[in-house]
Formats: C-alpha cells, sequence, structure tokens
C-alpha cells in the first residue's frame, strides 16, 4: 500500500525566487511528520503548496501525491474537495481563520455539512461534541458564541474541532501554538495528540520550536534556505543529528534543563520596587463616556536587582510583565506602592535628576523592527540618547563607530537605514543605542522573542559578554523561561499582575515552590523528545481570568492544581487569606518544592 | 568605560539624516530636472522685467493684439499691453504666492496636528475644536470681508490669508497619523530616552508623515494660485493694473483660439511650475522615504 502524502521533487518560486527546492517526504496514515526550520527556511511554503493553498505568484513544480492521486496540477474543484474532507489545516493565527460574523458552532457545523450529508440540527450536535472533545467547557453554551469572544487557546481549540469535522486522513498544522503562551501551549498540544488518536488522521505539524516538535513528531524533517537537510526518526535526529545544519541548531537552542551556577551579586541595589500597582480604566458609552471598571494591569510586584546581576521577571503575556516595565521608565510617582533607583525615590525627583537618572536606565524593545524610526539612519538612532543628554558633535561622531564595533556591527554602517539589517543586526542597533550613554541599568523587554533560534543564540552571547565587559545590570522580561535560564541569575515570576515567587535561577528551576511556577516550568516543551515524552505534564485548567476583577485571597486558586488535596478549612483560607510575598520565595498557603524538569 | 580598539580611525564620522536626505535627492535626475526648471522661473520672472523696454502696465496704443515680433516678444494685448512683461510680472507673483501659501499652510498644518495628535487631551481637543471652527466658516466671506482691510499690506497680507483657509483637512489627516504614531515602539524608545516633545514631533512624527505632508504641500501650490485667480476675480487679491498669472489666465481665456498668445505663454508657464514643483517634491519624499525604489543609495 503506497504512503498517505508522499511529496517528491516539490519545488516552490516565488516571483520567480526559490523558496523550496526538490522536497521530499512521505507520510503513512497515522503518523506525525515534524517539519522543523527557522523563518524563510520554506517549511511554511511546503504545507501550503501540498493544499494548493499558495498565492498567485508561486509556481510549483514537483509531485505531491495523496493517496496515491496527484494534487500539483490539480483542479481547482478537486482540490476543494480534497481540502477539509481529506486534509485539514490548523493555521497560526485562529482569529483570522474563523469568520467574525458567524458563531463558531455554526461554522463548525458548516465544515461537517461541507463533507456529509446530514441534516442541519445532527451537524449542530456534531459541532457541540467536537467542542466538547477539544475541551472547551459548556460546549453548548459556548457553540453559540462569536470568535471575539473566545481566548487564543479556546480559539485555537475551536480551530481543531473545525479540522476533526469532516474525520481527514490529514491535519496540516502551520505554527498552531506560536501566538500562545506555553500553559495555553501545553494545552493545545496536548488537544492535538488527543484530535490525532481520535480520527486517527497524520499531521504535518510545521513549527520552528524544536521543542513542539520532539514532543509530538514520530519523524522530523528539518529544512534550511528551501531544502531539506535531515529526515529521520524523532530520536535519530534530536539524538544523533547527521547534517551539521541539525547540530548547531539543537546547540543554539536555550534550553531549560541545562544546569548553569547563577553568580551571586553582593553590588549595592540599582533598582528596588515595593507592591508596585497600576490600573487603567475602562469606559464605555459613545456620547458620554463613563468609567464602568478598572483593569489591575500590575497590583502587588516586588522586584530588587542589584548591581552586576540579571534579574528575570516572567510570566505569561497579560500578567503586567510590560506594564511594570513602562511604569518604571516613565520615571514619574507609581500609582500604588514605590520604586527606588539608584537609591533615589521616584515621584520625589526634580527635571534635572530625572533627565540625569535617564541616563543610568535604558532600554532595548521587543521588536527591532518597531522600535528603530524607519526614516533615521542608525547612526542617527545611536546618537539620539547621547543627543538627549546633551552630548556635542565631536562625542557622538567618536561614539558612534565605537558602539557598532561594540555590539558586532560594521562602523561603516552607520549611514544605513534600520530596513538594510537583518533581525538579528537590528537588534544589535537597538542594543547599541541603549548602551550610547553608558547606563548601569539595562531594561531588555523580551529581546529575542522576535528572532530566530540561531540568531537568538549570537545576541544572548553578546548581551553576556557586554554585561561582563560593562559590568552591566539587566532586568529581562520574557517568557521564554529557556532563556531566562540561559542568562539569568534571578528570577521572578508574576501572575496576574502580582509577584508569586522569586528566588536564584538555579534554585527556582530546580525546586520550584510555588504552584504557578511549577505548571510554568512543566508547561516547557525540552527539545529532547526520550525526556519530553516522559515527563509528567501540570496542566492548568482554563485561560488566566480577567484582571478587570479583583480577587478574594489567592488569584491563583481558581487554576491552582493543589486545591484538589487540600481539605475544606485549608480552601477556605486559599479563598480568604491573600498569601503574602516576602524576598525570596513563594506566595502561597501551602508552598512545597517539587520538581518538574 | 568603553574605549574599543577595534574601530579604525579611517572611518568617516556618519553622516546625519539631512546629508544623506540631500545626498539621495541630488542623486534623484527629475528631481534635480525639477529644482533647476524651478531656479529658472525664478530667475525669469525676476530678471525678465529689465530685460523687456515695456513695463507691465505701460500700454502701446501703436500694437493692439499684435503677434508676438522683435518689438512685443510675446506678443500684446487687447489694450496694447506687452504680454511678455505682464507674464513675468504675474509670474513673480504666483510662485511667491503658490510656494509661500504651500509651505506656510502645510507647516501650520503639521505643527498643529502633530501637537494635538502628540499631546491628546485638551490640546487636542481645543486644537480640533479650532480647525472644525475654521472648515465651518465659510472661508470666501470672511476673505471679502477682511481683505480690504488689509489692502495696505498688499500681497503679504494675502498670502496670510489664503494660507489660514487652507490648512485645516491636512491637520486633520496629520494628526490621525500622529496619533497611530504616537504608539509605534519607536516613538516611546525616543521618550524614554529623554527625548523632549517638540524634539520627538520634529524627528520622529514628521519626517514619518513627510510623504503625506509632500503630496498635500504640491497640490496645494497649484492649488493656492488657482484660488487666488477667483478671488482677484471678485475684486480681492491682485487688482489691475497690477497682474498675476492667475489674472492673465482668466482674462486671456476667451482669446485663447483666436490671439493664443495672450492665454498660452501664461497658461504653459503655470503647467511648467506646477510640473516642477511635482517633480522636486516627488524627489523629496524618495529622498525621506528610504525604502522608496526611485532613489538609489
Amino acid at each position: 500500500m503506497n504512503p498517505l502524502l508522499e511529496v517528491t521533487g516539490l519545488d516552490v518560486d516565488f516571483d520567480g525566487r526559490a523558496a523550496v527546492r526538490d522536497v521530499c517526504l512521505t507520510l503513512e496514515r497515522g503518523e506525525v511528520l515534524g517539519l522543523v526550520g527557522e523563518s524563510g527556511s520554506g517549511k511554511s511554503a511546503t504545507a501550503l503548496a501540498i493544499l494548493g493553498l499558495l498565492p498567485g505568484n508561486a509556481a510549483v513544480r514537483g509531485s505531491v501525491r495523496l493517496d496515491g492521486s496527484e494534487l500539483v496540477g490539480a483542479g481547482e474543484r478537486e482540490l476543494t474537495r480534497i481540502r477539509g474532507s481529506r486534509v485539514a489545516m490548523v493555521f497560526q493565527d485562529p482569529l483570522s481563520a474563523f469568520t467574525p460574523v458567524y458563531r463558531i458552532g455554526d461554522q463548525i457545523a458548516e465544515a461537517v455539512r461541507a463533507h456529509r450529508d446530514v441534516p442541519r440540527e445532527q451537524a449542530r450536535s456534531r459541532a457541540v461534541e467536537l467542542l466538547d472533545l477539544v475541551g472547551i467547557p459548556e460546549p453548548a453554551l459556548r457553540a453559540r458564541a462569536f470568535p471575539h469572544e473566545f481566548s487564543g487557546g479556546m480559539r485555537q481549540r475551536a480551530m481543531i474541532a473545525m479540522a476533526m469535522a469532516a474525520e481527514p486522513d490529514l491535519i496540516l498544522a502551520d505554527e498552531p501554538t506560536t501566538a500562545l503562551d506555553v500553559t495555553i501551549q501545553a494545552q493545545i498540544l496536548d488537544v492535538l495528540r488527543a484530535a490525532q488518536r481520535a480520527t486517527g488522521a497524520a499531521v504535518l505539524l510545521v513549527s520552528h520550536d524544536l521543542g513542539v516538535i520532539a514532543g509530538l513528531a514520530d519523524r522530523v524533517a528539518v529544512m534550511r534556505e528551501g531544502r531539506v537537510v535531515e529526515q529521520g526518526t524523532a530520536t535519530e535526529v534530536f539524538d544523533r543529528p547527521r547534517a551539521p545544519y541539525t547540530r548547531q541548531l539543537l546547540a543554539a537552542v536555550p534550553r531549560i534543563d541545562t544546569p548553569r551556577r547563577p553568580r551571586p551579586a553582593t553590588g549595592e541595589p540599582v533598582l528596588t520596587v515595593r507592591g508596585l500597582t497600576r490600573t487603567f480604566p475602562v469606559h464605555t458609552g459613545t456620547v458620554v463616556r463613563r468609567r464602568s471598571g478598572t483593569v489591575y494591569a500590575v497590583d502587588g510586584v516586588d522586584l530588587d536587582v542589584r548591581r552586576g546581576e540579571t534579574l528575570a521577571l516572567v510570566g505569561e503575556s497579560g500578567s503586567g510583565k510590560s506594564t511594570t516595565l513602562f511604569e518604571l521608565l516613565e520615571l514619574t510617582a507609581p500609582e500604588g506602592g514605590s520604586v527606588e533607583l539608584f537609591g533615589q525615590r521616584l515621584g520625589t525627583l526634580g527635571r534635572a535628576e530625572a533627565r540625569a537618572l535617564r541616563r543610568r536606565i535604558q532600554i532595548v524593545f521587543q521588536d527591532p523592527m518597531a522600535s528603530l524610526d524607519p526614516r533615521m539612519p542608525v547612526g542617527d538612532i545611536i546618537a539620539e540618547p547621547l543627543r538627549a543628554q546633551g552630548a556635542d558633535r565631536a562625542v557622538i561622531a567618536r561614539r558612534v563607530p565605537a558602539l557598532l564595533a561594540q555590539v558586532g556591527l560594521e562602523p561603516a554602517h552607520a549611514d544605513r537605514f534600520p530596513h538594510e539589517f537583518s533581525g538579528g543586526q537590528r537588534q544589535r542597533v537597538g542594543i547599541a543605542r541603549a548602551l550610547s550613554v553608558e547606563p548601569e541599568l539595562l531594561v531588555l523587554d523580551e529581546p529575542l522573542s522576535a528572532l530566530d533560534v540561531s540568531v537568538q543564540a549570537e545576541v544572548l552571547e553578546l548581551l553576556r559578554r557586554l554585561k561582563e565587559e560593562l559590568g552591566l545590570a539587566y532586568l529581562l522580561v520574557s517568557h521564554d523561561l529557556a532563556v531566562v535560564r540561559n542568562i539569568a541569575d534571578r528570577v521572578s515570576v508574576v501572575y496576574l499582575g502580582r509577584t508569586v515567587e522569586a528566588g536564584p535561577v538555579d534554585e527556582v528551576f530546580a525546586r520550584p515552590r510555588h504552584p504557578y511556577t511549577q505548571a510554568l516550568l512543566s508547561a516547557v516543551p525540552v527539545p529532547d523528545p526520550t525526556r519530553e515524552r516522559h515527563r509528567t505534564r501540570i496542566l492548568l485548567p482554563g485561560d488566566p481570568p480577567s484582571p478587570t476583577r479583583r480577587y478574594d485571597g489567592c488569584r491563583f486558586r481558581a487554576r491552582c492544581p493543589l486545591q484538589a488535596d487540600l481539605t475544606v478549612d485549608e480552601r477556605k483560607r486559599c479563598a480568604h487569606e491573600v498569601p503574602e510575598f516576602e524576598g525570596d520565595g513563594a506566595a502561597c498557603h501551602f508552598a512545597r518544592a517539587r520538581e518538574v524538569l | 568605560m568603553t574605549t574599543d580598539t577595534r574601530t579604525p580611525e579611517t572611518v568617516a564620522a556618519p553622516s546625519g539624516r539631512s546629508t544623506l536626505v540631500l545626498r539621495r535627492f541630488a542623486r534623484n535626475r527629475s528631481a534635480l530636472a525639477g529644482a533647476v526648471v524651478l531656479v529658472l522661473l525664478f530667475v525669469l520672472a525676476f530678471a525678465g522685467p529689465y530685460l523687456t523696454p515695456w513695463s507691465y502696465s505701460h500700454v502701446d496704443y501703436g500694437a493692439l493684439r499684435s503677434a508676438p515680433s522683435a518689438e512685443h516678444w510675446w506678443g500684446t494685448n487687447r489694450i496694447g499691453q506687452d504680454v511678455f512683461a505682464q507674464t513675468v510680472r504675474g509670474l513673480q507673483k504666483s510662485l511667491v504666492i503658490g510656494l509661500l501659501v504651500a509651505v506656510l499652510a502645510t507647516g501650520l498644518a503639521s505643527l498643529v496636528g502633530a501637537c494635538a495628535g502628540y499631546f491628546g487631551g485638551w490640546t487636542d481637543r481645543l486644537a480640533m475644536f479650532f480647525v472644525d471652527l475654521l472648515l465651518v466658516f465659510p472661508s470666501f466671506l470672511v476673505i471679502a470681508i477682511v481683505s480690504p482691510r488689509l489692502r495696505s499690506a498688499g500681497w503679504i497680507a494675502f498670502v496670510g490669508l489664503l494660507t489660514v483657509f487652507a490648512w485645516m483637512i491636512t491637520a486633520r489627516v496629520v494628526r490621525s497619523m500622529t496619533l497611530s504614531l504616537k504608539e509605534r515602539e519607536f516613538v516611546r524608545a525616543a521618550r524614554y530616552m529623554g527625548v523632549g516633545p517638540f524634539r520627538i514631533i520634529w524627528r520622529h512624527v514628521l519626517p514619518n508623515v513627510a510623504s503625506f505632508l509632500i503630496i498635500d504641500a504640491t497640490i496645494q501650490v497649484g492649488g493656492a494660485v488657482m484660488s487666488e485667480t477667483a478671488l482677484s476675480y471678485f475684486g480681492f487679491g491682485v487688482q489691475p493694473p497690477d497682474v498675476s498669472l492667475g489674472t492673465l489666465i482668466a482674462s486671456g481665456t476667451g482669446a485663447a483660439v483666436t490671439y493664443p498668445w495672450m492665454f498660452f505663454f501664461a497658461a504653459g508657464l503655470l503647467v511648467v511650475f506646477v510640473l516642477a514643483v511635482n517633480l522636486v517634491g516627488d524627489g523629496l519624499r524618495d529622498a525621506l522615504d528610504p525604502t522608496a525604489k526611485g532613489a538609489a543609495r
């Protein structure tokens, strides 16, 4: 019997530029094939080419056989019949994959009816069944919701339900978890696994995340510059990579389970934050605007950074990490709590003092494209903080080339514009800009999340070197715990705007004490198939609750895995008493260390 | 703290944005041609009167509606005035009015719009209220009432009046563009680096709306010349015996077929003027936009 999917000699050109070259893949029934590569490696183009979904400027050559029938060059009618009924797709961004004006349930029912002749009522009940299968609570009620009423994780679940609707032979999942937080990612991967078992479909999983691939894929194909450089079973590829590129890639991935001894910092404190709060009003009404609620974005964050130390602020999206940073950088009095920068309390500073303080604290942003003015040559961009500090021309002319060299860029490139650089180079420009005024504390807002793995490793190395050379202190905000493990000395975990655990990085990662930290750490995929499949995962139910409410007692208790084991009295304590956070440790009434890596 | 030894001494100091923009502009052929034509037009307008023995108001009774000849280079009009002398005189007025109104109106629009968008709050509300007020005022009526009192101040006051009623819509667009730019990370970055608000507007906001501003200004040039004509027709603005390109075109339109020289010289110069401004505008836009295909590095 021939394989379910057989791709041979697939070439894809976009306007004459080669995107995919000579790709050969085979996929047996019920098998999971992981397609991994960095951005621009042609992995998505390959997946789309299989379904004939590439845009009009793409030229496809070669052969794609689904169960023996040729898909390349097949008519639109033929392809439409195959899409959905035999091959289903799960996209990266589920919001754009649903029509916003129809109810979720109706859209899934439509998918059911499109490929099977069943009455409307039956299709609808099948949709509810599917939603239940992918773990959406109260599926009958949720089927009547519109796409925008779902959270990102729920939408991705619904997307998988829709993919399952027609019981396809093959599910194409293109970066299905990239836009999601780690705990949600763990849920979705679980659902995907369940869906695969339930339908017996083969899965082609496209991802840049080696950890995700390691956890799910039976076989792996590694792509680079449009070609498959290595193919084999997951254990083969991860344990005994043959291609030099695969080896390089595996070496570059920051791993959460690499032990590293952080250096205990002894210097004087650079930044001390106690009980920081920040709220945003929610307005309703168009004619008469009135305040209808409050978003408690930051609600009790404590931080300590010492000279020469790296503190990582860790949490999921919406947990108030970035708001915390921006509150610090405003250099004005915080809404609640206290912030001390270099021994000076914010809110008591005059103009001149604030200006002097600006020199000592600088920031590197997440997205290097967005944070560099596209219309300014990088020389001017780097000189900007210097100018703001009133440096004269001669100093600027001397410093800019030196800074470019320091971050590993060509000094002569100062009069180029940001779009002429690659992503990693742009982030280097961002770092050079922050360093130009010789700061003592560098705030890094997700500095690596927009970059590819191998570029990440380079920038990480640069940050490490600069810290050593210049004695900088870093305040690093990241959702990527593997990166944190590799650079931070101390880590502080926030949940829903509140610090729940802090401590030295090896301590917290090896023996996390707060149940949230444990869940977070256990959700991070490790690029090692054997370990990844035998880890115990602590799956958190549901989504993070809304920050527009204030909670009595512990705000984590609704999702807390410990709750099931507690007695009634203990639960009462969780419900009414807010666990205090003091210095290092965990803000939990029943904290106990547990190894999860 | 950071003395890097890898920096070779030979690396020239990086040139700033203004130098780069100028260099890119100079490399753009058509833009340069436009600039040269503009300069030539100015030379013609201001040196022209000295080339001809006729003055723009002098009436030669011996040559009514005479075709171009050695004596009257571009012919005469129906009361015997020299068309060349009149055209260069009109060109003087129109060049200055057109360019000044465009530059002033766009400048005012970008200043008010960017400030309203960037500062928000009461600045925004006040500025937009004022803009809306000016938009609902019948501008023609206001000019009609005000201009007789400003007659003594001459054409400069007229430029001011035209400007005041030409910037509001641009300001509204600039405001909304600023609102979205303000949320961009590079503006936030500049703020956290201690750059002042007006510097941010000047260095980050305005260059990023420059494409729109330039297009708007080039359209404004032609518009200003034409609205000056309309106003002059009703007796405001440039009054006889003084002339502008607009009044010349208006009075020559009827004779365009029978005595073409009365119409086509003035009309041709206006077309050349607006074309040249457009070329310069396009060149400037490409020079300011580093991703533009037209301007090579």
